[in-house]
């Protein structure tokens, strides 16, 4: 098992032939996710060479489908021209589109959104501005490095990038059912309750660990569902306690305002849902290693 | 970006919005020009990108030329909550029969645009919706569909606008809604949105903040930043291509990912207690990392008179340790004698040995390398505390 993403998994890239798409489709492949091709509607029919796998260039995600069986796109297709390419993808029904790029318009991420809505959700949205996903030792789907921890059991559903590798670092000796850093956006696909329902519902993870930083409710919202509909253990980590009002914090969505959005009122809010919340990351991968110690 | 009072309603009347004239100056003899150039009376609005003007005397009525000179001279240069008074809009007094609330906003939770509009505006929103919240009407917008003259009905219906002037509020509300979205603004607010005795609709006030996301679809936005009032360091980094916030504190800041500078601002701020300091900064290098990313951010930080140590906290994913230490060492090597504050560096992830060994041979006199983030942050805390 895994959350959204498998050792079945069939991964096409759009915006596989460009830097960054290149750059990761190299270190998913060397990861061992099973890329079956990419989509750049000006390099169709075209064959690219990834140290060794050649990888098709199809027109378009519905076609790449159709020749490959791809159930999963990783999406790096630069923010002016992202919305299209999320559209397309939605079209298509692919399964999961991981949307990596960051800087994407939020009217335009609120389009897709509601694209995808309108059009009966067939596609799960992860991101945009995220890592990705990875299920260690069976796919990785985005740019989280694959060597920093195996496969385990405990389930990471992350805002941050950086925090998810710190956590799996800090973690590596347990490893991971799935990773996910579901974006630092105002809006995004996946959320954290969305990540909580499928890693309680999935029999391979035993404890979650959250990570939520300053700016919105969705920690709030999260602590909510935990409390009425999670029985694993659940640990949490939120990043920004000293963040002044009104100034965004790196990512878009990072911003607290006025009174609203802050990580104190999102660590009590957790933590009025039985959520253990550390102070710092080394202190919150001690409670889980408490846990799963216990288990 | 937030804009100005006056930058917003500039945004208003290219969209067809009604709002009233006004000029801006900077000095009392403009604005004594100003009122003088439009006939009294006139108000005399400080333009700062912060609420509750009117409670802190930034907002003043005067009924002559020469008392719109004495208004201004008292406004110009308040400090209304931090932020310094640079400019006034001076714009005709207008008669009030009502005033209404009107918003469109981000609904994050829902992942789309949010209507707000309320008959009783002027006053502070965030007090209607706590103490009054069926005042306060709240519609969903489909990012798609958008707001049609059908739908700004459905808005206005909702709050219950009067019947006289419903058909100039939708009208208002269409154009408020392209304003929204032919700017990319997150926010478009009216507080108040005015009713005359004449029953003329008019936007007496205006708030506007824009997506940077999307900066690359507007050239014109650059014109409405205001390069005077942005804090000179965090210009300089914006130059350069960081992503930095000047903060108040003494421990200069630099780590990669914003989470993980977020995270280690409170782990400074956490370890400074006990000494009396704080974080000076937020600065994300991002994943790269590289000498020059690196030089260019130590720059900045060292820039700044109030920073005593620095704390560079950088976990290796997609690049690796041995790439970030080499960073670290040749921008030491490219700031030279600038460099004069001690670094406390923390690395983890990917080849960290190999990185803490070139940082080892490098020994650098100003660099300390230490395993663990909180002990880093710890070390930084203290170097900062003794002010070395």
């Amino acid at each position: 098992m895994a959350i959204f993403l498998n050792e079945n998994s069939k991964v096409i890239v759009q915006g596989m032939t460009g830097a960054e798409g290149t750059k990761h489709t190299k270190r998913m492949l060397a990861s061992g996710t099973n890329i079956v091709g990419g989509v750049n509607p000006r390099k169709a029919g075209e064959k690219v060479d990834f140290d060794g796998t050649v990888l098709p260039v199809f027109g378009t995600v519905k076609e790449a489908m159709e020749a490959t069986g791809a159930n999963v796109t990783v999406i790096f297709v630069p923010p002016a021209f992202s919305k299209a390419a999320v559209v397309e993808a939605i079209d298509a029904e692919i399964e999961l589109a991981v949307v990596i790029t960051e800087g994407i318009p939020v009217h335009d991420t609120a389009y897709f959104w509601a694209h995808a809505v309108a059009t009966g959700n067939k596609t799960r949205i992860i991101g945009p501005n995220c890592p990705g996903i990875i299920s260690p030792g069976k796919s990785n789907a985005g740019i989280i490095p694959a060597n920093i921890a195996g496969s385990g059991k405990i389930g990471l559903v992350s805002k941050s990038g950086t925090l998810t590798y710190q956590m799996m670092h800090e973690l590596r000796d347990f490893g991971f059912s799935t990773a996910i850093g579901i974006g630092g956006d105002p809006i995004i696909g996946t959320t954290h309750i969305d990540a909580l329902e499928a890693f309680e519902a999935d029999e391979e993870t035993v404890a979650i660990v959250m990570i939520g930083e300053i700016g919105g409710d969705a920690e709030e919202r999260a602590a909510a569902y935990i409390k009425e509909n999670v029985t694993k253990p659940v640990v949490g980590y939120v990043a920004g306690f000293t963040a002044p009002e009104g100034k965004t914090m790196g990512h878009a969505g990072a911003i607290v305002s006025g009174s609203a959005g802050t990580a104190a009122a999102k660590k009590e809010a957790l933590e009025a849902a039985g959520v253990k919340v550390g102070k710092t990351p080394s202190e919150t991968a001690a409670l889980m290693r408490e846990i799963m110690q216990a288990l | 970006m937030d804009l100005y009072e006056y930058q917003a309603k500039d945004l208003f009347a290219a969209h067809g919005v009604p709002v009233l004239p006004g000029d801006v100056a900077t000095n009392p003899a403009d604005a004594k020009a100003i009122a003088a150039k439009f006939g009294q009376p006139v108000v005399v609005k400080a333009q700062v990108k912060t609420g509750g003007r009117g409670k802190a005397g930034g907002v003043k009525l005067a009924s002559t030329a020469e008392e719109t000179e004495e208004k201004a001279t008292a406004i110009l240069g308040l400090d209304i909550k931090g932020h310094i008074v640079h400019r006034v809009l001076v714009t005709p007094a207008s008669d009030i029969a009502e005033e209404y609330y009107f918003s469109f906003l981000l609904d994050r939770a829902n992942r789309t645009f949010l209507a707000m509009a309320s008959v009783e505006g002027g006053m502070d929103i965030e007090e209607v919706a706590a103490t009054k919240p069926e005042a306060l009407a709240k519609i969903h917008i489909d990012a798609i569909k958008g707001v049609d003259a059908a739908k700004a009905k459905e808005i206005a219906d909702a709050a219950n606008f009067p019947a006289e002037v419903k058909d100039q509020v939708v009208d208002v509300i269409v154009k408020l809604w392209e304003t929204f979205v032919a700017e990319d603004a997150t926010l478009v607010e009216v507080n108040p949105l005015v009713r005359d005795p004449q029953d003329k609709i008019v936007a007496l006030d205006g708030k506007v903040t824009l997506d940077e996301n999307a900066d690359f679809r507007h050239p014109a936005h650059a014109e409405l930043v205001d390069k005077a009032a942005e804090n000179p360091l965090e210009a300089k980094a914006k130059e350069k291509g960081l992503n930095y916030v000047k903060l108040d504190g003494e421990v200069g800041i630099i780590g990669n990912g914003a989470g993980l500078v977020m995270s280690t601002l409170d782990v400074v701020a956490y370890a400074g207690e006990q000494y009396g300091v704080k974080p000076a900064n937020f600065l994300d290098i991002g994943g790269g990392a590289s000498a020059e990313v690196m030089a260019n951010g130590l720059d900045v930080i060292l820039g700044d008179e109030a920073v005593r140590s620095v704390f560079v906290n950088v976990f290796g994913g997609i690049t690796a340790c041995d790439a970030v230490a080499n960073g670290i060492v040749k921008a030491l090597e490219i700031l030279g004698d600038s460099a004069t504050k001690p670094l406390v560096v923390r690395l983890d992830g990917n080849n960290v040995e190999e990185g803490r060994a070139i940082l080892a041979e490098a020994n650098h006199p100003l660099v300390t390398v230490v395993d663990t983030m909180d002990n880093a942050a710890a070390k930084a805390a203290e170097l900062a505390a003794a002010g070395v």
